[in-house]
Parts: structure tokens; sequence; C-alpha cells
């Protein structure tokens, strides 16, 4: 494996004869033409259909990197050591490591930030949303041909608290652009009832979980909704497939509230397949520190995923002074 | 096409699993919220995950429960029924330890805050600091969102898959 440590900025040029541009991070170069992304390292080259890796890409973005390592695919991805980052290239392939031909580059979180979201808003055609399902957007392919940055500068939404309580987090509402979705048409939209004594109004406080599922404009994008220290719900609506494979630096938990999500999983270092874990309405499992894990939503269904935030986490675990599994038994 | 939104229940609900290619299934916890409640007596808090201090405890809610009380934070997601809840005050003297939800006293109780009816799909917050407690006149299930603490009780090999 070649490791290196990127310099301060990344570089862009361009834009090439399809209309992009190309950017450069250290020793890695990524470009595009009408169908594909192109990534090269100093030992490796690696095609991704441009449409995967966009959908890839605004997740790392929007995530800030998220926790451990988002995987864009078997071969490339991210690795969030919270203030740095790691972009590699077949680190977590077995056969890459095996031959060496692995590259990975350690960058500050400022600088990969700014040139990844810059690279998805010039990739980004207009028509296309790489947060929405297939079925709901237009084609990522093509000549460029005008911009969609309203879609790849969404808000994230982050409650302090809990959403709908005063000064956090809004409802969702036809009124502020979130009518419900095609596939969530039966949810009931009923409201809680909410009797807070005066004084108490920021305290007593409730609101439709679901409805507010319901109307979510994007697809795989935990939000936090609900805070207790370090517990966060961050619960999110899928649709087709999760388009990264995500390796945990820490366990995080499933709650299916709907519908059934099918869960490739696999081994994080190496990709061995170890099981899938079906999960229909009410079903709830953990998804230990040292697997990597992807989604296939058939139905567009709601679920809860839970995670703690703390930082002392990572190094606990692989420290080994925690094991990989949140519960023993 | 009409879409059908396939929710769950105490009278239905289907249960996944996970199939081993080469794992043991432990590894996962894997359970279901709705078995887990409708083999619990009312009122159990029993954990369905953990998270280092954190956990998720499922409570069959029937009936009214005791006063409680909890230092920091916690959320209550009604997943099946209509279950209502009352906050108040605690009285300046009520210590609570740092984790997890204990029974208060009544002579803690303190002035009125208010009340919530929700029902399947909607989130509750259990302020910190303050009493509360839920009552349904049919069994109900919530999910709560807390941390451990002296009453949160585990029943992992009974409640996960484990083979």
């Amino acid at each position: 494996m070649t490791t290196t440590k990127a310099p301060a900025a990344g570089r862009k040029d361009g834009p090439n004869e399809f209309g992009y541009r190309e950017f450069s991070l250290g020793e890695f170069r990524f470009s595009r033409d009408e169908y594909f992304a192109y990534v090269t390292w100093p030992t490796g080259r690696h095609v991704m259909s441009v449409d995967a890796f966009l959908r890839a890409l605004q997740r790392d973005v929007a995530w800030e990197f998220f926790y451990g390592i988002v995987n864009f695919d078997g071969v490339l991805g991210t690795v969030n050591h919270y203030g740095t980052v790691d972009l590699f290239a077949g680190r977590y392939n077995d056969a890459y490591r095996k031959a060496e031909l692995d590259h990975v580059e350690n960058i500050d979180t400022p600088v990969i930030r700014e040139l990844f979201a810059e690279m998805l808003d010039d990739w980004t055609n207009a028509g296309f949303d790489p947060f929405a399902s297939p079925q709901e957007t237009g084609s990522a392919f093509g000549n460029k041909h005008g911009q969609n940055t309203a879609a790849v500068t969404r808000h994230r939404v982050t409650a302090k608290r809990m959403v709908s309580l005063p000064g956090d987090e809004p409802l969702r509402d036809d009124a502020n652009g979130h009518p419900v979705n095609r596939m969530f048409a039966d949810v009931t939209q009923d409201e809680p009832e909410v009797y807070p004594e005066p004084g108490f109004e920021a305290e007593v406080g409730s609101f439709n979980l679901f409805s507010y599922l319901a109307r979510s404009q994007v697809t795989w994008n935990p939000s936090v909704v609900s805070v207790c220290r370090d517990s966060l719900y961050c619960p999110t609506t899928e649709e087709y497939i999760l388009p990264i494979i995500h390796g945990n630096d820490r366990a995080e938990w499933f709650v299916q509230l709907s519908d059934e999500i099918i869960w490739d999983v696999e081994d994080r270092d190496t990709g061995r397949k170890r099981a899938k874990v079906v999960m229909k309405a009410g079903d709830v499992a953990a998804m230990p520190s040292d697997i990597r894990h992807q989604g296939y939503s058939p139905k567009r269904s709601m679920l809860l995923v839970w995670e703690n935030a703390s930082l002392k986490i990572p190094q606990l675990i692989s420290s080994g002074q925690f094991p990989t599994q949140p519960v023993e038994f | 096409m009409t879409y059908v939104t396939r929710l769950a229940s105490l009278d239905d609900y289907e249960k996944g699993g996970v199939e081993v290619i080469d794992d043991d299934p432990k590894n996962y916890a894997f359970s279901n919220i709705f078995e887990v409640a409708s083999h619990a007596k009312p009122f159990e808090q029993i954990a369905v995950g953990k998270n280092f201090e954190y956990v998720l405890e499922v409570v069959r809610v029937e009936g009214v429960s005791g006063w409680r009380g909890c230092s920091h934070d916690q959320s209550a997601l009604v997943l099946d029924g209509e279950v209502e809840f009352t906050l108040r005050t605690l009285n300046a003297t009520e210590s609570l330890p740092p984790n997890g939800s204990v029974g208060v006293a009544d002579e803690a109780i303190g002035a009125a805050m208010g009340r919530v009816v929700a029902r399947r799909g909607h989130l509750t917050l259990l302020p910190a600091g303050r009493a509360y407690r839920y009552g349904s006149g049919r069994p109900a299930v919530l999910l709560i969102q807390t941390a451990a603490g002296v009453d949160t009780l585990y029943r992992w090999a009974e409640i996960c898959q484990t083979a």
C-alpha cells in the first residue's frame, strides 16, 4: 500500500471536451465523460457508472464523511478521522491489498469537503438529483448541461433536541415544499394532541414522525430528529439501493419502521460475504463495527437509524477495549 | 399504481431474520419489537438495542404507569395503539441518577406541565428533570430512547435470533 499526506488544497482543471471540470487531490485524479467517472492513482485506475458515483459522492458530502468508512463501491471510498479524511482506492479490497496496489491519502477535512462539493456541483446536470430514487429523477448521463445546485446543497436536518420544539427543526408540510411522497400516500397525517400548561410549551412536545418521514424529499439520508446526549435518532426513507457501502467504526442499530429492507453484509476490511439481514416492520438489528452493509428497499420504506455519536468509540473498539458487537449473550 | 405502506402491530407482524453465509446471527442481536411486547408484562422496560450506555427500551403500555423521572431527555415513539403522557414538575429535593429513568414517589410530584395524546408514529419528548407517566386503555407499544438504568431489563437470549 502507498500512503501519502495530500497537499493543503485540491486542484481543478478544465472543462474537458464533454464540458466537465477535472479534479485532483494529492495523487488522485477525477474526471468524467458522458457515462463514466474515472479515478486514477499512482498504482491503478477505476471506472464507475457516473450515476452511481454521484449518488455516493452526494452522501459523502451531505454526511460530512459520516461515521467510519463510506465505500463508493468495492474499491473507492473515504474514512472519517473527524478532522482529517482518508481517501482510498483498494484499501478495503482483499485483492488490491494482497497485490499492494491500494493507495491512501490523508487529507484535511475542509480541503476534501470543498473539492468534493465542487465536483458534485459541476458534475450534476440539470434534471438529475443524486438524492432521489431512480424513478423520481432524470438522467445523470450526457455532456454537461446545466446544474442542479439546489439539489446537491440541501439543508440537512440536525435537531438539537427534537423536531417540532420551539427553536428546533420545523415540521414538514405542503406549504414549505414537502408534499407526501407518492409511495407514502396512505400514511396517516394526523398530529398528536399536545396540551402544554402555560410556560411549558418548550418541554411538552410531540410530532407525527411517520408523517414527517413520508414528506422527505430524499432517500438514504439519516438525519437527526431526536437527541438523548450522544444517542441520536437518525431516521431516513429508503428506496432502491443504498448508494454507498457503509463500513462502521462503531456499532449502529436499525429499527425497521415500515415495509422491508434486505441488507447485504460483508466483512468491513476484506469484503468477505457474511450474511443477509432481512428486516420487516418492527424488526431491530445491530450492525457491528467489523462489517460493512448495503441495503435494498423495493418500496420506499421508513428506517430508524440509531447512532451513538461519541468520539471516544472508534479508539475504544480499534484498541480492543470494547468488542465489535454491541451486545454479547 | 397504488402503494401500500406495511406497518406492523401487536396483532399483525411478520419477522424477518439473519440469513447466515459465514457469520454468527448473535452478532446482530436481531429481534422484533412486537414479538417482545407481546410476551412482556405491562410497563417492563425491555432493551432491544444497546450502544454503550444508551438503550432502546420496548414498553407494553396497558393501564396507567407509576410516576417516573429521568435526569436526561428521553423520547417515546408509539408503535401501536394510543398512549396518553402526563407531565409534571419534580420537587427540588428529588435526586435522579445520571443514567436512565427511575420510579418517583407521589410526594415528589409537583405542578402540572401538560399532557400529550399520541398514536402510532408519534414521537414524544420526555423532558429531563421532570416527572411523567403514561397510560393506555388497550395494549399499546412504546419504543423509548434513553440510557440504561436500574429498571432496564436485558433478555437478549430470549428475544434475539440465535441460530
